[in-house]
Formats: C-alpha cells, sequence, structure tokens
C-alpha cells in the first residue's frame, strides 16, 4: 500500500538504522540482536508480545536506555560517535508521544506546548501563542483547552495536547508509544486518521508502538515484529498475515484479528 | 547563512508583489516575523497584493503562519492577497495553517496587583474555613471507624499498626535522641552561662529538668515527627488518591480510613508518647553531662537535685500532652493527603501545607495546655 508522500523533500533516504542493537535492563538482556532500518516518511508500527522488548526498543531508540551493543544511526549519524551538542541538534529533530502522555502536571495546556518552542527558538511572545493554537488546533483540539490543566483534561484530550507539543519543533521523526491505547474505537479511529493528515502534511517519519489492529491495518506502511528480543518479520500488513511465526499466526489470525478482517471484507 | 533576504517586496503597477525566499523555517522566524510586520506598517499605495512562492526553499509550520499572517494583514487592508506559485509539497501545510487561529488568542486575564492581591487574601481566608471544617469532618469519620473497629477488634490491622510504628516510632529513635540530646546540653549551657553571674548554677538542673519534661522534649519530638512521618503520610495517602488505589479499596468493599488511616494514627498515637520518654532521657542526659563537663558538679549532685526539683506532676504534664499531639499531627498529615489531587504539583503543596500546619497547630495546642495547667495549678 503505496501512500503518496506530498512532503517527500528527499523520499526513500535512510533516517534510522539499527544494527545488532543488544540491550535490556537490570542484567537481563531484552533485545538479542535486532536490525531494521526506515526510510524518510514511513510509517512504521512495532508489534509484539508483552515483554517482548517494544518498550526497551523505543527507549533505547530515543536514547532513555543504554544500548549494550550494535549501533543507532539517525540521520546518517551513529549516535555514539557524536558530540553531545550535535546529540541535541538531532533529539529537536524528533518528537516523542509517550503513552501516558507525560505532560507537565504545573503547566497548562498552552504551557505545555509552548515549552519546547520557548526552550529551543526565538519567537516573538505573539508568535509562540499564535503558533501554539495552530498546533492544538492541527491535532482537533479547540481554544478553549488552552488555559486548562492536565488534571482537568480527557485522557483522549491528554493524547492531542502531548501530540501537539510533540510536533511542536516541527520533528521529522515521531515516535508514539501506544498512541490509542485507553481511547475509545472512534477516538482511537480519528487519531489514526489524524497521524496519517499530519504525516502527510508534515512530511513526518513515524515510529508507533501499537497494539491496535485498526492502526496497522489503516495508519501502517510497514511493520516490524518484535519476539524473544529478535525481529521476526517486517514488512506490509500482508506479509505479516502470511507469516509462520506462531505468535505473528495467533496474533494476525486470532479472534479479534479474524472479526477485524471480516469487517474489512 | 548572513543576508539572504527571504522576502523581497516591490511594486508593480497598483500590486505589491512579496517574494518569499530561502527558507521560511522556525529558526528565522524573528527575523521574517520583523519583515512580515514591516510590509504593511504604513499603507502601500495598491490596490492588489501579490504573494508568490516560487522562490521559497524550504517550509514548516512557523514559516506557514507567517505566510497566512501576511496574507491576512493584506486581507485587514482590503487588498485582495492572492498567493501564487505554491510548490504542491508545502500546499497541504499553508492550507492547514489558513484554517488555524480563526480568533486571536485570548491575552491572559490580568488584573491589578490590588485586586489579586485582595483575591488571595479572600482565598486564604475562606481555605482557613474550609480547612476547619475537613479536619472536623474527617474528625468524624475517624471516631466512626474506630467505633466500628470496637465493636470488632478483629477488623483492627494490628499487622499494618506494628509496620508503621516500626516506621514512624523505632526507626526515628537514633534522631531524636540525637537531637534531643543536643537540645538538653544547649539548654544547660546557657543556663550554667547565665546563672553563674548570679552565683545560681546548681538552678540549671531545676530548669532543664523542668523545661525538659514539661515543654521541650514533648515539643521537640512532635516538631521532628510532623516532619519527618506526617509529611511521609501526606505523601502516601496523596499518591494512593492519585492512582485511584483508595477508589480501588472503596469498590471492594474496605472504608479507605479504617484501612490505611486507623493503622498510620493508632502507629502515631502509640510511638509519640515513646519518643517523648527517650527523648527527654536523652535530653536530661545532655543536660548532665555539660552540667558535669562545663558547670563541674557532678552526675551524683545533679542527680539529687533533679530529684528536689522535679515532682512526678511535672512529668504526667509533659506526658499528657504527647498523645494530643500525635493526633494532631496525624489527623492534619491524612487530611491533607485526602485533598491531594492530579497533578505532582499538588501532592507537593498538601505535603509542605501538612507539615507547616500540624508544626503550627501542635505549638498552639501546647499553648492552650500551658493556660489549662496554670488554671487548675500543676
Amino acid at each position: 500500500m503505496a501512500k503518496s508522500k506530498t512532503n517527500g523533500v528527499n523520499g526513500g533516504e535512510t533516517v534510522i538504522r539499527v544494527r545488532g542493537l543488544v540491550s535490556g535492563f537490570h542484567g537481563v538482556s531484552v533485545l538479542k540482536g535486532v536490525d531494521f532500518e526506515i526510510k524518510h516518511g514511513e510509517v512504521i508500527g512495532l508489534v509484539g508480545a508483552s515483554g517482548g522488548g517494544k518498550s526497551v526498543l523505543t527507549r533505547s531508540l530515543i536514547g532513555l536506555l543504554p544500548k549494550w551493543s550494535g549501533s543507532i544511526e539517525v540521520f546518517g549519524r551513529d549516535l555514539d560517535k557524536i558530540e553531545e551538542r550535535e546529540r541535541q541538534a538531532i533529539e529537536r529533530r524528533w518528537g516523542v508521544l509517550f503513552q501516558g502522555g507525560a505532560l507537565f502536571s504545573s503547566l497548562t495546556v498552552r504551557q505545555n506546548v509552548q515549552f519546547p518552542m520557548r526552550e529551543n527558538l526565538s519567537l516573538s511572545n505573539r508568535l509562540l501563542e499564535e503558533i501554539a493554537l495552530a498546533k492544538l488546533e492541527m491535532v482537533g483540539l479547540h481554544r478553549d483547552v488552552l488555559d486548562k490543566m492536565p488534571s482537568e483534561l480527557s485522557g483522549g484530550m491528554v493524547k492531542r495536547v502531548a501530540l501537539a507539543r510533540a510536533l511542536a519543533l516541527d520533528p521529522e521523526i515521531l515516535f508514539l508509544d501506544e498512541p490509542t491505547s485507553g481511547l475509545d474505537p472512534i477516538s482511537a479511529g480519528d487519531f489514526d486518521a489524524l497521524i496519517m493528515a499530519l504525516q502527510e502534511t508534515l512530511g513526518l517519519t513515524v515510529f508507533m508502538v501499537t497494539h491496535d489492529l485498526d492502526s496497522l491495518y489503516t495508519a501502517c506502511d510497514r511493520i516490524i515484529a518484535l519476539a524473544d528480543g529478535k525481529v521476526i518479520a517486517d514488512g506490509p500488513i500482508e506479509t505479516m498475515l502470511e507469516a509462520e511465526h506462531p505468535w505473528l499466526k495467533s496474533y494476525f489470525h486470532g479472534a479479534r484479528a479474524q472479526s477485524r478482517s471480516g469487517a474489512a471484507a | 547563512m548572513a543576508a539572504e533576504a527571504l522576502l523581497h517586496v516591490r511594486v508593480e503597477g497598483r500590486r505589491l508583489v512579496l517574494d518569499a525566499a530561502g527558507g521560511w523555517v522556525a529558526a528565522r522566524a524573528s527575523e521574517i516575523e520583523a519583515l512580515v510586520e514591516g510590509v504593511f506598517r504604513k499603507r502601500p499605495a495598491v490596490d492588489a497584493v501579490e504573494i508568490n512562492l516560487t522562490h521559497l526553499e524550504r517550509l514548516d509550520t512557523v514559516g506557514a503562519w507567517l505566510i497566512e499572517r501576511l496574507r491576512r494583514a493584506a486581507g485587514d487592508a482590503k487588498l485582495y492577497p492572492e498567493i501564487v506559485g505554491i510548490d504542491p509539497r508545502f500546499k497541504v501545510l499553508l492550507d492547514e495553517v489558513a484554517i488555524s487561529n480563526k480568533e486571536p488568542p485570548h491575552p491572559h486575564p490580568r488584573k491589578g496587583a490590588l485586586i489579586d492581591f485582595l483575591e488571595h487574601v479572600g482565598i486564604a481566608v475562606a481555605e482557613v474555613g474550609k480547612d476547619l471544617s475537613s479536619i472536623v469532618q474527617f474528625t468524624g469519620e475517624v471516631v466512626v471507624a474506630s467505633g466500628r473497629v470496637l465493636l470488632a477488634p478483629m477488623r483492627l490491622r494490628f499487622t499494618s499498626i506494628v509496620h508503621h510504628l516500626d516506621r514512624v516510632g523505632f526507626r526515628a529513635v537514633p534522631i531524636i535522641v540525637l537531637i534531643n540530646f543536643l537540645i538538653g546540653a544547649i539548654l544547660a549551657q546557657q543556663g550554667i552561662f547565665h546563672f553563674r553571674r548570679f552565683g545560681a548554677e546548681t538552678f540549671v538542673v531545676d530548669m532543664v529538668g523542668i523545661l525538659v519534661l514539661r515543654e521541650v522534649g514533648v515539643l521537640i519530638v512532635s516538631i521532628m515527627l510532623a516532619g519527618r512521618s506526617g509529611s511521609a503520610y501526606t505523601a502516601e495517602l496523596g499518591s494512593m488518591k492519585m492512582r485511584e488505589e483508595m477508589d480501588a479499596l472503596r469498590v471492594m468493599g474496605f472504608d479507605p480510613v479504617e484501612v490505611l488511616i486507623l493503622p498510620r494514627l493508632i502507629a502515631l498515637i502509640v510511638a509519640l508518647p515513646l519518643l517523648t520518654i527517650v527523648g527527654s532521657l536523652a535530653a536530661l542526659v545532655g543536660g548532665g553531662l555539660v552540667s558535669w563537663v562545663y558547670g563541674g558538679f557532678p552526675p551524683e549532685v545533679f542527680l539529687d537535685r533533679l530529684r528536689e526539683a522535679v515532682t512526678l506532676d511535672t512529668i504526667k504534664v509533659g506526658m499528657i500532652k504527647a498523645p494530643f499531639m500525635a493526633a494532631v499531627i496525624g489527623l492534619v498529615a491524612c487530611v491533607e493527603g485526602l485533598r491531594v489531587e492530579g497533578s505532582a504539583e499538588s501532592l507537593g503543596e498538601h505535603t509542605t501545607n501538612s507539615v507547616v500546619k500540624s508544626i503550627f497547630l501542635v505549638i498552639v495546642l501546647d499553648g492552650f495546655f500551658a493556660v489549662f495547667f496554670a488554671a487548675i495549678g500543676v
């Protein structure tokens, strides 16, 4: 399912390359040699059993967890071989949406979205206000939420505000950790549509960890399946459906998947 | 990248042509904004505006918004803006910003400093009233829960009480001993230093004995526990409330007051008097040691004087206050814990409030006791 990449400025260029990644925590290796590549403009879905290393992989990619061996290249630069300044510059080129939103609870919605811009860019106050509102409107929120505190928001709104914050610096790569978990199917569908629209508008490369079959079918160009610390399948949804690995079989042909493909047919 | 022109402005007949060029990106936002604002500062003598994006190389949301701002400014000036030469890859983004910020964002509400101040005072006064009523209400809940437990003693969570007793009582012993020892020593040193001028050094023993056993011992222990255990209670209960653990207990048919709060209160009410005994002894040892080393009268003399100066009433007056202090600290800590809401900031605020209020109330209560004992002549 090739999608048209409207903003495909440098289409086909590899933005993330992971080679032989080994990582884990508390002395237990969770990832045992993971290899994959992500090209510019792709929407990647990462699936895997609970405890199979999805979070470890994501956290290693964004540098929250030290890796044990292997290499991670982002925008063609090996993250081990660059200096702190360059690393920070690269970190500004990606946005992360955490599972629980991770909004700063002492700041209002407006301040949350403005925070990365205020710290990294020199924008006038008027521009800050306008861009923050534009971002919030892009993720489908109304201006009434501007002065609310995160504790006053519903789960879906928290995810949207967190997405607006992740998009604040116009990132090139967007990491999403279970973006649709905890949302009702309608909101989850909207969220998928939103991600796709933004992907197209802003020319994003999206890496999402998800359990949501609907997201995998509708939003993802390619799926990477992780089991026992290794990539067991990598390809579009058709590859997953044909895969022989027992976990993938039960995942994509289980009762819930059956009803999904039945509905789609 | 120095002075590559981001915006060329030229007039073609009755048309103003604005040529955007180069990278309209967030990093250069302030330059671009200044250029954009400059265009319509004084109304140009034209009838129409053309915004030409043919030479635009890069565009992000900030840049797209500034182009939109330019277009709206021209529209407001009735100059019929027209955007030409849009690269297809920028089109979606430009369309997206075109529908945003339809109304200007509302400004931060600002009132005068005086109004702000009065508002704060009003809120603070109302808070005091709410505090009082919630403490009274909560005391009621605790009494009801205690009543239930008294009727069915099997419901008392003995393990939990022992656990909390260990935390707030036993583990506090070293710090309580140390602090009280030092306080006793300082009191004795100051007493000797000043009484020496009147040749009344030996009265130091009376002073240290009465002061420590009646007032200082229990006060120091109460203040330490308010800081050490009251804050912990507030933070624990607060984060339990934030994670809906209290609601989970309630729907399983447990009363959070009975399960979480009663054991903590009982542990504190048992621990504080015990720590007061330990603390007062430590203070007397400290006083005695200084009297010996600095004042020059040996331990036998100190003990003899102490026996004369201190009566059983002195000790009773000190000890009777201890459980009340514990109850105040525990109640305030638990009330504050239950009032925590969603945010991390709220947790911090209520923990601070818990310590400040319980220390304040402990001292006020001590004052009431002093008045009371004076009235009955003890």
